[in-house]
């Protein structure tokens, strides 16, 4: 970097302590960050209720009401439907990171943070890394409400860890899509019925929660290539619990693991640049 | 005057149909305080915001501490404080919490930002509310815990946006008392502010911002220089047509009276036996006067001949 320096001004007595290593700078920036997110989900627990109360109210209401009509070959619609949940609950929930952001944005603190000499991106990471613990959560209630009802995992731990790893991973990268809406609504309202008018028919229109083979053709078509089917195609092999999307001839379906890590890597390498240039343009007037 | 610290040429800034600026120029020598004076919507904020990085200018070009904020913003951010006029601190977090995650994110390690937020909470008497979420805080609080916040980093450039509105005279005082020990500590200061006593109070040089222009620039005395003197104030006791006319020998511009005519008012070169000879001309004009004063020349002055504001609260009109 190139000044001619004219005037001899130090920089500021306590920024000049550490200027050396990027990378530790930026990760005590992002965990400064996430902190301070954490903080604000203390003050109002009632935000965590998409990824706590809702998760057990979907489970509980598709096995109970959509279950009752569904038989499943080569197994209960239980053990079918918690992978299904698991993508359902963890998609919509991703408008969290929308709202969230949209919230920032309309706030002052966000000029205050620009004035200081951060990276651009870390408001960006920081809410991907609390969101990502509020999936955790979200997970979590899904896993327990699952094994309440009578789902079993019939694999090694392993595979059930990486089972429960795909959904998780899918969902990450899916808040860095939910974040790009963040930055480009007016504010957290509509950011969040922005987010679940994209984000419904993505997790419904899927072999989620029913077989796709029962769908108009068309319609099959776009759920068996729809990304949250793969995922959920995945997480059923992975759990050793009933997937019957096996069968399809779809590439998607015959390959349900390597469709969703395709999925997930390649929505986080459009959405995470995306999501920083959009961060850039609506912070600069 | 040494290099200046902080440095505007020309700037313009437009959004959509306004001009925000419109070609501002400015200069501050370190350790002194700079003062834009301008009243609402002049453009002191968005000349703020171009300084800060905050906002790129159309055109124009601004330094601070040296560096140009267009091509190095990160050089600037690290030798600035800001405290912007609306509220930039976090809501949900309390004063302490505000403070401790600005100084984490200035490069303190936990320890010393937990020593420096406690040093800054009792600098601004926040002790007793440092606890508690600053939703709940009142205006004077929170400002003091605004500004705080833009010394988290002891910056030596420090920029101040109407510091002091909407703050009750005690605590306007307690933060004009903040700005002079900064200044005398070297700090450079930029203040916006609609207050010409404010300016006068604190200020060494001020510029004086209309519609996104400087329409002057200069210290304080100068200011007062440019409006050619004192000011007489003359109460009569009843209205008279001769009035006006009678004084007109004496003063150096235009005579303007209250809308009942009582009050007139007129720049005058001052000299002595003014006083004198404005009741003996009036006395002759069979004019009956209540009150004569002759006042030394004050920014309100200034600031009513160059943006033509009234700036009394009662209407003057201009006489024949």
């Amino acid at each position: 970097m190139t000044s001619s320096h004219s005037v001899a001004v130090p920089t500021s007595a306590v920024g000049a302590v550490d200027p050396g290593n990027a990378l530790r700078r930026l990760s005590r920036e992002v965990s400064v960050l996430t902190h301070r997110n954490l903080v604000h989900v203390a003050h109002e627990p009632l935000q965590l209720s998409d990824v706590t109360i809702q998760p057990i109210v979907f489970s509980l209401l598709f096995v109970y009401v959509f279950g009752s009509g569904v038989t499943i070959p080569g197994g209960s619609y239980q053990d079918f439907a918690l992978a299904g949940l698991l993508a359902l609950n963890l998609t919509t929930a991703t408008s969290g990171t929308a709202v969230g952001l949209s919230t920032d944005l309309t706030t002052g603190v966000i000029d205050r943070f620009r004035t200081l000499p951060m990276w651009r991106a870390t408001v960006l990471v920081a809410r991907s890394f609390t969101d990502l613990l509020s999936y955790l959560v979200c997970l979590a209630m899904v896993v327990v409400t699952g094994l309440a009802i009578g789902w079993r995992p019939k694999a090694s731990l392993g595979s059930t860890v990486a089972g429960l790893a795909i959904p998780l991973l899918f969902t990450f990268a899916l808040s860095w899509m939910t974040a790009c809406i963040g930055m480009v609504a007016e504010g957290p309202e509509s950011a969040q019925s922005l987010g679940l008018v994209l984000l419904f028919p993505l997790a419904i229109v899927s072999n989620a929660m029913v077989p796709t083979q029962g769908m108009p053709g068309w319609l099959e078509t776009i759920a068996n290539w729809n990304p949250v089917s793969a995922v959920t195609a995945a997480a059923r092999d992975l759990l050793g619990n009933p997937n019957p999307s096996s069968g399809l001839d779809d590439w998607p379906m015959q390959h349900p693991l390597a469709a969703a890590l395709i999925w997930s890597f390649a929505i986080i390498g459009i959405c995470a640049p995306l999501a920083t240039v959009l961060y850039g343009r609506r912070t600069r007037d | 005057m040494s290099t200046p610290v902080i440095e505007a040429e020309g700037l313009t800034k437009r959004y959509g149909g306004t001009q925000a600026l419109a070609g501002v120029s400015l200069a501050a020598a370190q350790g002194t305080v700079l003062g834009v004076l301008g009243p609402n919507g002049a453009g002191k904020s968005t000349t703020v915001r171009v300084l800060t990085t905050l906002t790129r200018p159309d055109s124009g070009s601004a330094r601070v501490a040296g560096w140009d904020v267009r091509a190095d913003p990160g050089e600037v951010r690290r030798r600035i404080g800001v405290t912007a006029q609306d509220a930039t601190v976090d809501q949900a977090l309390t004063a302490r919490q505000n403070l401790m995650m600005l100084a984490s994110l200035s490069g303190l390690p936990r320890s010393r930002a937990a020593a420096r937020a406690a040093e800054l909470l009792e600098r601004f008497e926040l002790g007793h509310v440092a606890n508690r979420p600053v939703k709940g805080y009142s205006g004077g609080t929170r400002r003091r815990l605004d500004l705080a916040a833009g010394l988290v980093a002891r910056p030596p450039v420090l920029f101040l946006d109407e510091p002091t509105t909407g703050l009750d005279p005690v605590s306007r005082q307690r933060m004009w008392d903040v700005v002079r020990e900064l200044v005398q500590e070297g700090t450079t200061v930029l203040l916006t502010t609609q207050y010409l006593d404010e300016a006068d109070t604190l200020a060494d040089q001020i510029v004086v911002i209309d519609h996104g222009r400087v329409i002057a620039a200069g210290t304080p005395r100068e200011l007062k220089n440019t409006t050619g003197g004192a000011r007489l104030e003359v109460t009569l006791s009843r209205a008279h047509d001769a009035a006006a006319r009678a004084l007109g020998p004496l003063v150096t511009g235009t005579v303007e009276a209250s809308q009942d005519g009582r009050r007139l008012r007129a720049a005058v070169d001052g000299g002595t036996g003014l006083a004198t000879a404005i009741v003996r001309a009036l006395d002759q004009a069979g004019v009956l006067v209540d009150d004569v004063a002759v006042h030394p020349p004050s920014l309100d002055d200034v600031f009513h001949a160059l943006t033509g504001a009234p700036v009394d609260s009662d209407r003057m009109v201009v006489s024949a």
